[in-house]
């Protein structure tokens, strides 16, 4: 089995909202200074589906990134995780993508790299949240796509994947290749082990520019977008709480339970 | 693109009637095609959904477009985006709406692939550029942190998922007439590529999250599985729900199905309880949607404050049972 896992650099989701920073005009946020970059969680949940198919059956893992060359960090990281090789698609060109010319470039490299029979990505990248581009690469790649998968199993040359639903699960049996994109009830990934991390250090990273993938310029970067992103900002949010005072927790409660019933909340 | 005209919803239904968020994109559909003064129809895909057309247009719609397929019994991806194709070739919308549902957010995107344009997901609102009569979608990035306004300029449908209960729906309205069409989707069984095996629902105690009124949020601070029992006494007694943080579901001291925030539900109650949560940013964009959150933490710097509407600094353990008490007593009385 030959699957290959698309990744994405993004500022660390966990920054504290406090630290949080836009530039409005390049329309992105500022990194924290004391939190690097980090693999988008989802993505780091499709390495690990990625992984658990190559231990169950055997093969390889592909992983690429469409990003800038500090990207190379995290594609080390998926490395160093168990995965076989990484290529970097970094090109000036790509600046200002939307899901769709992203989608297209991910794809074009897919192509290059020849035959596979999974791709995996996030259900969503933790920046933009965009949920797209999974979709994308699969209608481009012209191969069927099942999305928040929370279990994928290969049966009889099919795979069974379990959908994760806000309510339960859908089971979906469909051919392959599939693109897949990867929730995070899948569960945790793995934990790089130290061989692994010396390993991945050794490893070339090539990096594709969009003549190497056989790219159409007109259809990568800002040139390729459908959508534009007019505005980037920061909802004010006034902090209008009424802090409920007392002597102690008693008082302050029954205090709570007398205006919840005064404005009609119970 | 100039000739595509028309806001179109794409419905759902749920055991013959029209769900929810269908009601509330027909309510937001209506607004937008007003403004730019054109129709406002809606695609009901499944089985048997004729049912539902006249619910459709009582709540809002000039036209429905019933596009019935054993193939299209339960979603299918291929399903679902070749019958869309074909009635989006046909129909020509300038604006295609659909709910942020598990259906939404996967046929979007591979539909405005398909069709060569693009599409906006869980948006919060949407409005019509009174310029460039343009489409605005408005949608939370960055985990909440953040807001992007969107276009989708040169390429046409202008297509949008919008998140549940971000929309009101339009009053029901029986005597509003509207054209009921078939369509065939011409659907080729060999172009489906999946297969819907089956749907799993895990049991919920008492009230969904999704639909409760009033949610009890405990967080990190719970400490462990046996204090959120007075969250589930005091949820019971208010006929409300138990929702947690993510720490919470991932020590496994409650279901994962309780997260609430982004990478679990996202909820709009009107009474919003976060009991020793701090208000990270990922469960904030959770339960920003709750018209009143009521705040319990020991920390007085913590986030939640930021958002809430009424707060107690102390500690949960000793607020709690008063709380419980006089609120037994308030509504008994």
């Amino acid at each position: 089995m030959h699957s290959i896992v698309c990744v994405k650099e993004i500022p660390d989701p966990e920054t504290p909202a406090s630290a949080f920073a836009i530039d409005p005009t390049a329309k992105r946020a500022i990194p924290a200074k004391d939190k690097p970059p980090v693999t988008s969680p989802f993505d780091e949940q499709a390495v690990e589906a990625a992984l658990r198919i190559k231990d169950a059956k055997g093969g390889k893992v592909t992983v690429i990134s469409m990003g800038a060359p500090s990207a190379e960090k995290i594609l080390k990281h998926a490395l160093s995780m168990g995965a076989d090789e990484a290529f970097l698609l970094n090109d000036p060109a790509f600046d200002n993508s939307d899901s769709t010319s992203t989608a297209y470039v991910l794809a074009q490299a897919i192509k290059k790299i020849g035959q596979f029979d999974f791709v995996f990505c996030g259900r969503q990248a933790g920046d933009f949240d965009a949920g797209q581009v999974g979709s994308g690469i699969a209608e481009f790649l012209g191969i069927p796509s099942v999305t928040l998968a929370k279990k994928i199993e290969v049966q009889d040359g099919k795979a069974r994947v379990e959908r994760a639903f806000p309510d339960g699960f859908e089971v979906v049996e469909v051919s392959m290749p599939v693109l897949i994109t990867v929730s995070n009830e899948l569960g945790e990934p793995r934990y790089a082990p130290l061989k692994g991390i010396m390993a991945a250090a050794k490893k070339k990273v090539p990096v594709w520019n969009t003549q190497e993938i056989g790219a159409d310029a007109s259809k990568v970067g800002a040139a390729g977008a459908k959508t534009n992103m007019l505005k980037l900002y920061i909802p004010v949010r006034e902090s209008k709480c009424e802090v409920i005072g007392g002597e102690n927790e008693e008082e302050m409660a029954i205090k709570l339970a007398l205006k919840l019933r005064e404005v009609k909340l119970i | 693109m100039s000739d595509n005209k028309g806001v179109m919803v794409v419905g759902e239904c749920a055991d013959g009637a029209l769900a929810s968020i269908t009601c509330e994109l027909l309510g937001i559909g209506r607004k937008l095609a007003d403004n730019i003064g054109e129709q406002l129809s809606v695609a009901l895909l499944g089985e048997k959904v004729s049912g539902a057309a006249k619910d459709a247009v009582a709540f809002g719609a000039d036209k429905v477009y019933v596009v019935e397929s054993p193939m299209l019994k339960d979603y299918v991806t291929d399903a679902y985006v070749n019958a869309m194709e074909n009635l989006c070739k046909e129909a020509k919308p300038n604006i295609l709406l659909m709910g942020q549902t598990p259906m939404g957010r996967d046929l979007a995107p591979r539909l405005a692939v398909r069709l060569g344009t693009g599409a906006t997901l869980d948006c919060l609102d949407l409005k019509i550029d009174p310029q460039t009569k343009l489409m605005v979608m408005v949608k939370p990035v960055y985990g909440g942190n953040a807001l992007a306004e969107v276009v989708c300029e040169k390429t046409r449908p202008q297509i949008a998922t919008v998140r549940a209960k971000c929309m009101e729906p339009l009053p029901r309205n029986d005597s509003k007439q509207g054209e009921i069409v078939t369509f065939d989707p011409k659907l080729d069984a060999a172009k489906i590529r999946a297969k819907f095996v089956e749907r799993v629902k895990e049991k919920v105690e008492g009230v969904k999250l999704e639909d409760a009124g009033i949610i009890i949020c405990g967080g990190r601070g719970m400490g462990g599985p046996d204090n959120f029992a007075p969250l589930k006494e005091l949820a019971k007694m208010l006929g409300g729900a138990v929702g947690a943080t993510r720490p919470p579901c991932d020590n496994g001291w409650v279901p994962a199905t309780l997260q609430i925030g982004l990478t679990g539900k996202i909820v709009c109650p009107n009474l919003y309880v976060a009991v020793a949560v701090s208000g990270a940013s990922q469960h904030l964009s959770g339960c920003s949607g709750a018209k009143n959150i009521v705040a319990i933490n020991k920390d007085p710097e913590a986030n939640i404050f930021k958002v809430a509407r009424y707060g107690i600094v102390g500690d949960y353990k000793k607020v709690l049972p008063p709380l419980a008490n006089k609120i037994k007593e308030l509504i008994a009385g």
